[in-house]
């Protein structure tokens, strides 16, 4: 195909890139797997509640803990260390438990997945009922044009808005108002492409309840005239989410779009044990998108199985942005630029014949 | 009235697990309950077309490898978002260690 003949990105989720995605099979692609036994995949499923309770605790126990602090010394500047743990906690560890727990493989005990999720839900001001259908669409068409309802950064980059995402303005921005359209007005279009129409009256209850319970915090501030109420719920959605932003990002930005194998459109990066805690093992993207159903706690595990058949993981965060930044600087001209990272010699090779639909320009 | 198809020999699926089978141009799965009875389903999950044998088997649930996706693979419901569509089942024999699904 021409570059003449290439249809703009329109990233909406109900227009042409959408109309396109369905007609060429790129919706609801099959994708590349690397092959595991199906003894060693069926291990590697299993659940267990130990690890994620553990975790749990002491995600509660620093909420609580740092919460404490901060309101003991509010009013003076040793609040201020206390409100940056609190607001990590609050606003990037959410993240990552809403994510796990919305799989379902967090813990094997269903009903405590599901608690985490609404806690995780409620301080991500994300609809649990919307971002449940969301979530589900990214893994089936992951960083697919018209599809994806998850693309954290398009083409071409929009640098100064992703740098804003580090502040959580951006996402605040869009977050809180969107709670209050659902539970007044009701879903929009695109959300209504991806939720099915007999969930849609329960994303309404839900972002009822989550205006409720903002409103009353609001109401709290005002009775007692103080910040303190804001400082806890609600706004550690600004000041604490970077975060989850530092590592979100790296998921998939610069890579390929359009694709249907998870090794040219999403990034594994190894990290220090903090931060692994925070994200609970996402940083081992590739290997959670070619199989989700594996918990956090075994990816570690499967990486080890498959690394022989993954382009090599990014050794640090520093390093995966310096490796991304001038290929986002070139989007910004050649939106179809993207980073075509190599493969170990051990490994099945792309198939090209996948993805001659979108004919991209790649970075070696 | 049901004619009897052979899916599988008994030692092919292990206790608390699922086999694939296709046959004309249809797909199903073949699971093994903890208890030792044997059951067939569609299979391919309802919300996305992924073959639920490569999901995990929980006692008589199993789960979608894609997105977390829950049936009783017993009577087919479907046991929450992200899938709202029961499952289709068909009845199962099981003679000289032989598992035979009944299609229509």
């Amino acid at each position: 195909m021409s570059s003449s003949d290439k249809t703009r990105r329109d990233y909406s989720l109900v227009g042409e890139s959408t109309r396109r995605a369905i007609e060429t099979g790129l919706a609801s692609a099959e994708w590349y797997h690397t092959e595991v036994p199906r003894k060693v995949m069926k291990e590697l499923m299993q659940r267990r509640d130990g690890p994620a309770i553990r975790d749990t605790l002491l995600w509660f126990a620093l909420l609580i803990g740092s919460a404490a602090g901060a309101i003991w010394f509010w009013g003076t500047w040793w609040c201020v260390p206390f409100f940056f743990v609190y607001g990590v906690i609050y606003g990037s560890s959410s993240d990552s438990r809403w994510h796990e727990c919305g799989h379902g493989t967090a813990f094997r005990t269903r009903w405590m997945n599901d608690v985490v999720y609404q806690i995780a839900s409620f301080m991500l001001m994300r609809n649990p009922v919307q971002w449940r259908w969301s979530h589900a669409r990214h893994h089936t068409d992951t960083i697919i044009v018209g599809r994806d309802a998850e693309i954290a950064v398009m083409r071409p980059p929009d640098l100064l808005k992703a740098a804003l995402m580090f502040t959580g303005l951006l996402d605040f921005r869009y977050a809180l108002p969107g709670l209050f359209r659902q539970a007044f007005a009701g879903l929009n279009a695109e959300e209504e492409s991806y939720i099915p129409e007999m969930e849609r009256h329960r994303a309404v209850v839900a972002a009822r309840w989550h205006v409720a319970i903002y409103l009353a915090t609001v109401a709290g501030a005002l009775y007692t005239w103080s910040f303190l109420p804001l400082m806890l719920v609600g706004l550690p959605r600004l000041y604490g989410s970077w975060h989850m932003v530092l590592t979100g990002l790296l998921q998939h930005i610069a890579l390929a779009d359009d694709v249907v194998d998870h090794r040219l459109n999403t990034r594994t990066v190894l990290m220090n044990p903090v931060s692994r805690w925070i994200y609970w093992n996402m940083n081992y993207h590739v290997e959670h998108h070619m199989f989700p159903m594996v918990p956090y706690h075994a990816l570690p595990r499967l990486h080890e199985l498959i690394r022989h058949d993954l382009p090599a993981p990014n050794p640090s965060m520093w390093h995966a942005y310096r490796e991304a930044w001038p290929v986002l600087l070139r989007q910004l001209k050649y939106e179809d630029f993207y980073l075509r990272r190599d493969l170990p010699p051990s490994a099945r090779p792309y198939r090209e014949e996948f993805h001659a639909l979108a004919t991209p320009t790649a970075a070696e | 009235m049901a004619h009897w198809i052979e899916a599988c020999a008994v030692d092919d699926v292990d206790e608390e697990d699922v086999i694939r089978f296709d046959h004309g141009g249809r797909t199903f799965a073949i699971f093994h309950a903890p208890d030792g009875r044997f059951y067939a389903t569609d299979g391919l999950c309802t919300h996305e077309k992924v073959h639920l044998a490569d999901g995990l088997v929980m006692d008589h649930v199993i789960e979608c490898p894609k997105h977390n996706g829950r049936f009783d693979y017993r009577t087919g419901a479907a046991k929450g978002a992200p899938v709202c569509v029961n499952l289709a089942t068909y009845p199962v024999k099981v003679e000289a260690g032989t598992v035979f699904i009944g299609l229509d």
